[in-house]
């Protein structure tokens, strides 16, 4: 029984020891690179590489390695998949990056990461020989690409919000955000929601706050990535989000909604309209429980006086400075945005193409008679801040527009903090 | 530590056993021997220890006195930070953003602004559930340390909750206080449980003391069958009552147990992570110490290094009160009651 006696202090060391470990987890190779000597290196490479992307989940990445391990067997791709969690995706990459692994030739980067592995040094420079034409590429998402007035992705996927309407209820879908409002009306009389995005504070928060700040004119970080989101316009888009929630336009549980709850309630025929990403269309139109099936149709997101400016999702192909056949990997990269590889992603992956000309193919459009509507909203979209300092800046957005949302703080106030806080994210 | 406070005692044991057996050897060369031999057997886990903890924390806290690299406007490019002295430490515990001339309080909307709220929204949860398991647990623990039919039953399925990893705890949680979820349905209310502070704070700690309650219940259940049965019974003929037998024989005899359990569900707690990050995002004032620290991590390794070394510090002195004050008194109780 004697042992008892020590039973307390080894349970605090055991445990403490636990934590501690945990703590320190984090730790470990903080260092950062400049662009330097790696960036000039292996220009001319070709060999073999690996191609590093998220979880293929509609399985159509093997099967395009595979065309180009058919045409080119000096030079085959290995596919490496990752998680299908982004934030994993993230930290496997900058892992990788960190420890300047060579095995790491082409990484598949979303759009809001490009600056900041950019930044980082990370990624090539796509210019002089590594020039990359851009032209066939719809703007905005080369713009996602670009840091510092330099390519350095090449746009794979794209994506982009549409708005989802019950044309049962509303025959011609509404083209401006106050004709959406007007036509709340429709919904109080039916007893059902008017309008819906994603409102929980997350990631999807920073795209729908940007999404009104960006339609009424307002810029949340300038060119140059510094902050720009106190304007006048910035406060009127905001406040017309802040007040469709306070007028009950936007239901209570709204608060609560990331894509799969205002999907459900969709689908369930408790909403008018709802913002929301492409993939929303298949499934309300099959889903065994949507109600909805016949009686939605979609249009581009509603704007001040014309189409709304999206948030851009999307990923891009990212060639590593570490990489030892760079020529490779660019080839290989824009093997990715040609016509056929585009029509294959976006036929059995649903995946969005970069490129104009695909959204109107009558193959697609048969498939999914959606894409010319996403071709409108895309060509309008607005990249989310390109700043290497996007998580800091994401959260500025989210912290204060939940709270003006929530009447916590005035529109005014939220979006001076907002300021104040993308200027302290550095 | 925690190798090193028990070898004395098991060699001390020993060596009064040693006391009693004929044997050819000196007492002294075998202590000299066995302690030889107890250091290399215990050097294989020192080795590992150094390796796993010992390290990441004092590259932790080293990397905590540097700056996060800062951005170069003339390239673009992030270039290192070189020392900060206190500057980290400052920025969380004195909540001042930026440097230099600009240095100021914390912006709503950043993570410095968020650290003192973060800590006593980690102390509430501490409190609230580690009060609630303990009382609640004990009472699961006295059920379940009677004889009754189907007692392994009960048992077992005490420990169903504790069973089921965290995150999916969270995440059925999650679902059960969505707005249209089973909790709004079942009471016929329409609360944003998830929406608003307090509501999402009470619904963490339902999560919290349901999925953990069947660990406290199982230490002090532990404790309890060390009692001996024949303490009850002299003290039944002494005509000490129930309540008596219970606050006199139960509590301070099981108390040693009921201590650890309570450390450990306090050190516990005190880093809470999943719960809050999959119900909330640790939206409404439900931010912990730990959900800070991963956010910060993406942010600003040497910042979240500061942090995390903050969070280990006050974890420290949470132990270390528990072992000193509570923890001493806990062993005098158990010695006193022995006799």
């Amino acid at each position: 029984m004697k042992t008892r006696k020590y039973l307390l202090p080894a349970a605090v060391a055991g445990v403490l020891a636990i934590s501690l470990s945990a703590c320190g987890g984090g730790g470990g190779g903080g260092g950062t690179q400049s662009g330097g000597g790696d960036a000039a290196a292996n220009l001319d490479g070709r060999g073999p590489i690996t191609y590093v992307t998220g979880k293929d989940n509609a399985a159509v990445q093997q099967p395009t390695v595979d065309r180009w391990n058919a045409a080119h067997p000096d030079q085959k791709v290995t596919l490496k998949e990752q998680t299908d969690k982004a934030d994993q995706q993230h930290d496997d990459l900058v892992q990788h990056f960190q420890s300047k692994d060579p095995g790491y030739d082409l990484v598949t980067v979303d759009v809001v990461w490009t600056a900041e592995f950019a930044a980082k040094g990370w990624l090539q420079p796509l210019k002089d020989k590594m020039a990359v034409d851009t032209s066939a590429l719809l703007p905005a998402t080369v713009k996602a690409a670009t840091y510092n007035n330099t390519l350095f992705a090449v746009p794979v996927h794209s994506d982009g919000g549409m708005l989802y309407y019950r044309k049962d209820l509303v025959p011609t879908p509404p083209k401006t955000w106050d004709e959406m409002m007007s036509m709340c009306s429709i919904a109080k009389s039916n007893k059902i929601g008017c309008y819906a995005g994603q409102f929980q504070k997350y990631e999807g928060l920073t795209v729908n706050a940007a999404e009104a700040i960006n339609t009424f004119g307002g810029k949340i970080v300038d060119d140059a990535g510094k902050s720009t989101v106190n304007s006048a316009e910035a406060k009127e888009g905001l406040g017309k989000l802040v007040e469709a929630y306070k007028d009950g336009n936007i239901p209570t549980e709204g608060i609560t909604f990331q894509e799969e709850q205002g999907r459900q309630a969709f689908e369930d025929g408790k909403l008018l309209f709802l913002r929301n990403w492409p993939y929303v269309y298949n499934l309300a139109k099959t889903d065994g429980s949507s109600k909805v099936k016949d009686s939605f149709a979609v249009a581009p997101l509603p704007g001040k006086d014309g189409p709304g400016a999206s948030s851009l999702g999307g990923h891009s192909a990212a060639v590593s400075v570490y990489s030892k056949y760079k020529a490779t990997a660019l080839d290989f990269a824009k093997f990715l945005t040609e016509d056929e590889q585009q029509k294959f992603f976006a036929l059995k992956g649903s995946l969005a193409p970069v490129k104009a000309n695909i959204y109107t193919d009558a193959e697609i459009v048969a498939q999914a008679p959606y894409m010319p509507t996403l071709l409108t909203s895309i060509q309008n979209a607005v990249p989310r801040p390109v700043t290497p300092f996007y998580p800091g800046v994401t959260k500025a957005v989210q912290d204060n527009a939940y709270s003006a949302l929530k009447g916590e703080k005035s529109v005014d106030q939220a979006i001076a903090d907002m300021q104040a806080a993308i200027d302290a994210a550095k | 530590m925690s190798t090193e406070a028990p070898t004395p005692t098991s060699a001390k044991e020993t060596l009064a056993g040693t006391h009693h057996m004929p044997g050819k050897e000196s007492a002294d060369r075998r202590q000299v021997t066995q302690g030889r031999w107890a250091y290399t057997l215990i050097l294989p886990t020192l080795v590992l220890l150094g390796v796993v903890i010992v390290y990441p924390i004092i590259n932790a806290i080293i990397m905590s006195f540097q700056k996060d690299s800062g951005l170069d406007p003339a390239t673009g490019f992030f270039t290192e930070g070189g020392f900060a002295g206190f500057e980290n430490y400052t920025h969380w515990l004195l909540q001042q953003c930026g440097s230099g001339p600009a240095l100021g309080p914390c912006p709503p909307g950043t993570l410095g602004a968020q650290f003192w709220d973060a800590m006593s929204t980690t102390f509430f949860f501490t409190i609230v559930t580690v009060a609630l398991e303990t009382v609640l647990g004990f009472w699961m623990a006295v059920i379940m340390s009677r004889a009754f039919r189907g007692r392994a039953l009960v048992r077992a399925s005490v420990l169903v909750p504790w069973a089921i990893p965290t995150a999916v705890t969270a995440k059925l949680f999650f679902f059960m206080f969505a707005f249209e979820g089973i909790v709004n349905t079942l009471f016929g209310t329409q609360i944003l449980w998830t929406g608003s502070e307090w509501p999402a704070k009470w619904a963490i700690i339902i999560s919290d003391v349901w999925k953990t309650t069947p660990f406290m219940a199982l230490l002090i259940l532990a404790g309890l069958q060390l009692i001996p049965d024949e303490v009850y019974e002299a003290a039944k003929v002494d005509g000490a009552s129930a309540w008596q037998r219970f606050t006199q024989i139960t509590l301070p005899l099981v108390k040693p147990a009921l201590m650890v359990a309570i450390l450990f569900r306090t050190l516990d707690v005190l880093r809470m992570y999943d719960l809050p990050a999959i119900m909330t995002g640790g939206a409404n004032n439900t931010t912990t110490l730990s959900i800070l620290v991963v956010d910060q991590i993406r942010q600003g390794l040497n910042n979240a290094s500061a942090l995390s070394t903050i969070t280990f510090i006050v974890i420290f002195l949470v132990a270390f009160i528990f072992v000193r004050f509570l923890g001493a008194n806990a062993v005098d109780a158990a010695t006193t009651g022995k006799k």
